[in-house]
C-alpha cells in the first residue's frame, strides 16, 4: 500500500460539465473540488439546477454523449477522465457502487431481484451462478432484509420501496466498492422507513470503511449522516466545511439561506405538558363523521379501505393539517372532500352541504357537487402537470370565474390581475405560459386559481412536496399570509412534519387510513400522545447535527422497544 | 397459481369469443341472398327438387336447430341425407361444400401446408428484421443508421404488397431468373425446393411488415433507454450490449408480443394477396374461390377457421406475455 490514510479515495479536482444545445454550450458544472476519504460521508448539497447530480453521473462516467467534461477526478490517484470504457466499466460497479433516488423504478420490472445482484456481482467477479445466488442472500441479510431468500425471488412490484431500496444497496455494495455514491437515496421513502435507510448506510460506511457521497436536497438527512459539506449552487460550490461548521456558522450568504428557509420541527418531548391550543367557536365549515371510503379490488382480492371510518371537524377560517405516510389514507380525505371520490359510509359536510351523500349520486349528485366546487379551491402537488400548458396564466386562473360566475369582459380581467397580485406575481404574467415560469410560480398560479371564487374552503395537497426548500418557504409564506388576507378554512395534506407545523392550528395524523392523533399543533408536534406519532416525529431528521443525533437516539428507542 | 388461474380466465374467454364469431357468421351466412340448394339444384329446378336439396342439406330445419347441428358436427360429426346417397362428415365437421363435394375440415387441412408455411416463414423473418433495424436505429440515434432504416420503414409501411411482389417477381423471378415465381413444393418431399419456393413471398410479406416493427421497437427502445433501470444496469458496470440486449429488450419486446402475436394470427388464417400474386393455393385462394362461385359452407367454415387462429394467437400472446412481463397476471385478465 502506497497510500497513506489521508490520501483521498476519490479527488475531484476543477471538473467542468456543459451540454451542447442547439449549436451553443450550456454549463452545468463550473469547477467542482472536493475529496472523499475512507469511511467518511460527503455531502453534495443544493437546489435543483445545482449541478450536484451532474457531478456524480460525471464521476461515474455515465453523462450522455452531448456533454463535455472538463478537470480531473482521480480514483486512488487514477484519473478517470479520458480513461478507456472498458476500464470505466469495471469502476461502475466494482470500485464505485450507486443508489439512486427512485427504488421503485430503479430496478427492472422483469427481473427478480435476486437475479439483478447477482448479474452486479457475475459483472465484476468470476463466480458460478450459484455461488453468486448465496452471496445474494448474503448480502440482503448484511442489508438488514429478515426475508432474503423470498425477496432474492421476488420481482420488484412485489416489494415495499423500504426493502427496495435496502435490495439497492445490496446490490452498491455487492463486489465490495472504495466509493459509494447515494443520489438521493431517501427523497422517494417515508420518513420511518428513510430513518432506517439513513442508520443502514452510516452503520455500511463505517463497517466497510467506504467512502460515501451523499447527493442531496435535504438538510435533515445532511445532519443525520454527512461528515463534510460541500454546497453548491448554479454549478459552483460555495462553501465546503466540516458538518458542524456548516450548520452552526455558515460563511456564504447561500448556505445561511437555504439554512434559513429550512422549516424547523419543535424540539420533541416524550413527556406530556399541556398547551393550549387556538380556540375556534364558530360553525364546523368541514363535518366529517365515520367516513369510510373503500376502493374496489380486482376480481376477488376484495374492497380496499383507503379511509376506515375516521372523524374531523374544520373551523370557519381554521387550518388542519393531515399528515400521514404514503398509503395512510390523507389525499383520500382530500378527495373525498371535493367530491372526487364516493365516501362509502358516513356523514361529509362541506359547509352544510352533504358531500357523501352526493358523490354516491352520478348523475343528480353532479349538481350539487358543482355548487360546492364553487365553495372550494384544491391546490395539487405538482403545478406543471395541474396546469394546461397550452393556457396562458391568465387564461387558466379565468377559467373557475368564467365556468361559476357572471364576470365576463373586462371585469373578469380585473379580477385576474387582483388574483396575480395577491399570489405576488408580477401582472405582465397573465399573459405566460406554464413552461416559461419556474416552479414556485407555477404554484403560485395554481394557488390563485384556487382563490378565484372566494372559497370557504382551500384543499391544499403536498403543494410543496415538489419545490426546492427556499421556494417552498416562500409558498408557505404565501399562503399563511393569504389566509389570514382572506380567512377560509384550509385543510392542508403533508408528509412533511415541520411544513404542517408552520401553518396548521390543529393537527390530524393519519395511519392506515385512521386518525391515530389529533389536537392543536403544538400539542401534537410537541408532545405526542401515540407511540406512532412519536415514532413519526423522532424518525424526521431535522437540520441541526447536534440536535439531530439527540433525536435519532430517541428514534432508535423507540423502534426498538416491544 | 395465480397464473394458472389467469390463464384459466383467458382460455374461457376465449372460448366465449369463439362462441360468438361462430354465431355473426352463421348469421351472415343467412343473411345472404343465395341458397346452395338452389345451386345445387340443377336445371330446371322444380319445387319438389329444391325442397329435396334442402332437406338433404339439412336446410329446411328452424336456424337454431341447424346452428347446434354444426356445432355437434365440429365434436361429433354428422352425416348428410339417408340411405345410400347419404354422405359423412365425420369430427371435427366444419361442414360440407356441396360444389366440392368434400367436408369443409378436409378442404381447409389440404391448404393449412401452404399458408402455415408463408405466415410462419415470414413472421420470423419480419420480426428479426424490424426489431434489430429498430434496436439499431434507437442506439444510433440521430446518425445515418437510424435515418436510413427509419427512411426503409416508410418505403416499406408505403409500398402495397402486390406492387413489391410484382416488382419482386419481375425483378429476381425474371431478369435476375434467380427464384422460382410461382407454385409450392411440400416441405417433406424436398426442404430446399419448398425453401426455395418460399423465399420470394416470404422476403416481400416480410419488408412491408418489418417497417412497421422497427418503427414501433426503435420508438419503444428510446423510451426504455431513459428509465431509470436502464441507469442502474449501466451503473453497476454491464457491457452496453448486455444493457441493451438484455435488460431493455426485454422489455420492449412486451408490446412488440402483443403486435406479433394478432398479425401471425391474421395471416395464418391466409394471406390472401401474397398467395394471388404468387400462385400458391393456400387458405386465403380457398377463401377467395369460396366467396367467388358462392360455395356457403366453405366460406362459413373457413372464415371460422381464420377466426379461430386469430384468437389462439392472442391466447399464446398471453401466454408468452406473461412469462416476459412478471407483472401481468396481477394487473390484466
Amino acid at each position: 500500500m502506497t497510500s497513506s490514510p489521508q490520501a483521498p479515495v476519490l479527488a475531484v479536482d476543477h471538473l467542468t460539465v456543459s451540454f451542447e444545445a442547439d449549436g451553443g454550450l450550456v454549463p452545468a458544472v463550473r469547477g467542482t473540488a472536493f475529496e472523499l476519504h475512507r469511511g467518511r460521508v460527503l455531502a453534495l448539497v443544493g437546489e435543483s439546477g445545482s449541478g450536484k447530480s451532474v457531478t456524480a453521473t460525471a464521476v461515474l462516467g455515465l453523462l450522455p454523449d452531448n456533454a463535455r467534461v472538463g478537470g480531473s477526478i482521480r480514483l486512488n490517484g487514477e484519473e478517470l477522465l479520458g480513461t478507456t470504457p472498458a476500464r470505466l466499466r469495471q469502476v461502475r460497479g466494482g470500485e464505485i457502487g450507486t443508489i439512486f433516488q427512485e427504488p421503485m423504478t430503479a430496478l427492472n420490472p422483469v427481473f427478480t431481484v435476486g437475479a439483478q445482484i447477482a448479474e452486479a456481482i457475475r459483472a465484476h467477479r468470476e463466480v458460478s451462478r450459484r455461488d453468486a445466488g448465496d452471496q445474494v442472500v448474503r448480502l440482503l441479510t448484511t442489508v438488514g432484509l429478515s426475508d432474503p431468500a423470498r425477496i432474492a425471488g421476488a420481482y420488484p412490484h412485489e416489494l415495499s420501496g423500504g426493502q427496495l431500496q435496502r435490495a439497492m444497496i445490496a446490490m452498491a455494495i455487492s463486489c465490495d466498492p472504495v466509493v459509494l455514491i447515494a443520489d438521493e437515496p431517501t427523497t422517494a421513502l417515508d420518513v420511518t422507513v428513510q430513518a432506517g435507510i439513513l442508520e443502514l448506510l452510516r452503520d455500511l460506511g463505517r463497517r466497510l470503511d467506504t467512502a460515501i457521497l451523499l447527493i442531496t436536497h435535504d438538510m435533515g438527512v445532511v445532519a443525520d449522516l454527512a461528515d463534510d459539506v460541500v454546497v453548491m449552487k448554479d454549478g459552483e460550490v460555495v462553501e465546503t466545511a466540516p458538518v458542524l461548521d456548516i450548520f452552526e456558522a455558515p460563511q456564504h450568504e447561500y448556505t445561511q439561506n437555504l439554512l434559513q428557509a429550512v422549516p424547523r420541527l419543535p424540539e420533541l418531548s416524550l413527556d406530556s405538558p399541556d398547551s393550549p391550543g387556538t380556540d375556534f367557536d364558530g360553525t364546523a365549515l368541514v363535518r366529517i363523521e365515520d367516513v369510510v371510503v373503500t376502493y374496489q379490488g380486482r376480481h376477488r382480492a376484495g374492497a380496499v379501505r383507503a379511509v376506515d371510518g375516521i372523524d374531523l371537524h374544520i373551523e370557519a377560517g381554521e387550518v388542519l393539517g393531515l399528515v400521514g405516510e404514503s398509503g395512510s389514507g390523507k389525499s383520500t380525505i382530500g378527495r373525498a372532500l371535493a367530491g372526487l371520490v364516493p365516501v362509502t359510509s358516513g356523514r361529509l359536510e362541506v359547509a352544510g352541504i352533504d358531500v357523501a351523500a352526493a358523490s354516491r349520486k352520478a348523475f343528480r349528485g353532479a349538481r350539487t357537487l358543482r355548487g360546492i366546487r364553487t365553495r372550494m379551491g384544491i391546490v395539487f402537488q405538482d403545478p406543471a402537470s395541474s396546469l394546461n400548458p397550452r393556457h396562458t396564466i391568465g387564461a387558466s386562473i379565468a377559467e373557475p370565474l368564467t365556468l361559476h360566475s357572471d364576470l365576463r369582459g373586462p371585469a373578469l380581467q380585473q379580477r385576474v390581475a387582483e388574483l396575480v397580485d395577491a399570489v405576488r406575481l408580477p401582472a405582465d404574467f397573465a399573459g405566460r405560459y406554464p413552461h416559461e415560469m419556474s416552479g414556485g410560480q407555477r404554484q403560485r398560479v395554481a394557488i390563485a386559481r384556487a382563490l378565484a371564487l372566494n372559497p370557504a374552503l382551500l384543499i391544499a395537497d403536498e403543494p410543496t412536496s415538489a419545490l426546492d426548500v427556499s421556494v417552498q418557504a416562500a409558498i408557505l409564506r404565501l399562503l399563511k399570509d393569504l389566509q389570514t388576507r382572506f380567512g377560509f378554512g384550509c385543510l392542508f395534506i403533508s408528509h412533511d412534519l415541520a411544513v404542517v407545523e408552520q401553518l396548521a392550528d390543529r393537527v390530524a395524523v393519519m395511519h392506515h387510513g385512521r386518525i391515530v392523533e389529533q389536537g392543536p399543533t403544538a400539542r401534537v408536534l410537541r408532545a405526542p400522545q401515540q407511540l406512532y406519532t412519536q415514532r413519526l416525529l423522532a424518525a424526521a431528521p431535522v437540520a441541526d447535527p447536534a440536535l439531530q443525533r439527540r433525536r435519532r437516539q430517541a428514534w432508535y428507542e423507540l423502534t426498538t422497544q416491544p | 397459481m395465480r397464473r394458472t388461474r389467469f390463464l384459466a380466465g383467458r382460455l374461457v374467454s376465449m372460448l366465449a369469443v369463439l362462441v360468438v364469431i361462430s354465431l355473426l357468421t352463421y348469421a351472415v351466412f343467412f343473411l345472404l341472398p343465395s341458397d346452395p340448394a338452389q345451386m345445387s339444384c340443377g336445371k330446371p329446378c322444380t319445387p319438389d327438387g329444391l325442397a329435396q336439396a334442402s332437406a338433404f342439406m339439412g336446410f329446411d330445419k328452424p336456424w337454431w336447430q341447424q346452428y347446434l347441428d354444426f356445432v355437434a358436427g365440429i365434436f361429433r360429426g354428422r352425416s348428410f341425407g339417408r340411405g345410400p346417397a347419404a354422405v359423412h362428415c365425420s369430427a371435427p365437421c366444419f361442414g360440407y361444400s356441396f360444389q366440392l363435394n368434400q367436408p369443409v375440415t378436409q378442404l381447409i387441412w389440404a391448404r393449412i401446408p401452404v399458408t402455415f408455411s408463408i405466415a410462419i416463414g415470414a413472421a420470423a423473418l419480419w420480426l428479426v428484421l424490424g426489431v434489430s433495424l429498430g434496436v439499431l436505429a434507437a442506439v444510433r440515434k440521430g446518425t445515418a443508421i437510424d435515418r436510413s432504416a427509419m427512411a426503409f420503414a416508410v418505403a416499406g409501411v408505403s409500398a402495397p404488397v402486390y406492387l413489391l411482389g410484382l416488382l419482386g417477381i419481375l425483378l429476381f423471378g425474371f431478369t435476375l431468373d434467380l427464384v422460382p415465381v410461382s407454385g409450392y413444393v411440400p416441405l417433406t418431399e424436398s426442404p430446399v425446393d419448398w425453401a426455395w419456393h418460399l423465399v420470394l413471398p416470404w422476403c416481400v410479406l416480410a419488408l412491408f411488415t418489418s417497417a412497421v416493427y422497427a418503427r414501433l421497437t426503435r420508438g419503444q427502445m428510446l423510451e426504455v433507454l431513459e428509465e431509470d433501470y436502464i441507469r442502474t444496469a449501466r451503473a453497476k458496470g454491464l457491457t452496453e450490449r448486455k444493457v441493451v440486449g438484455w435488460h431493455a429488450l426485454r422489455n420492449v419486446l412486451i408490446p412488440v408480443v402483443t403486435v406479433f402475436g394478432s398479425d401471425l394470427g391474421q395471416l395464418l388464417g391466409g394471406a390472401i394477396i401474397t398467395e394471388r400474386v404468387f400462385s400458391m393455393q393456400g387458405l386465403g385462394s380457398l377463401l377467395l374461390q369460396a366467396v367467388g362461385t358462392g360455395d356457403l359452407p366453405l366460406v362459413l367454415g373457413t372464415v371460422l377457421f381464420s377466426a379461430f387462429l386469430v384468437v389462439l394467437a392472442n391466447f399464446a400472446v398471453d401466454v408468452v406475455y406473461g412469462a416476459l412481463d412478471p407483472r401481468v397476471s396481477e394487473t390484466s385478465g
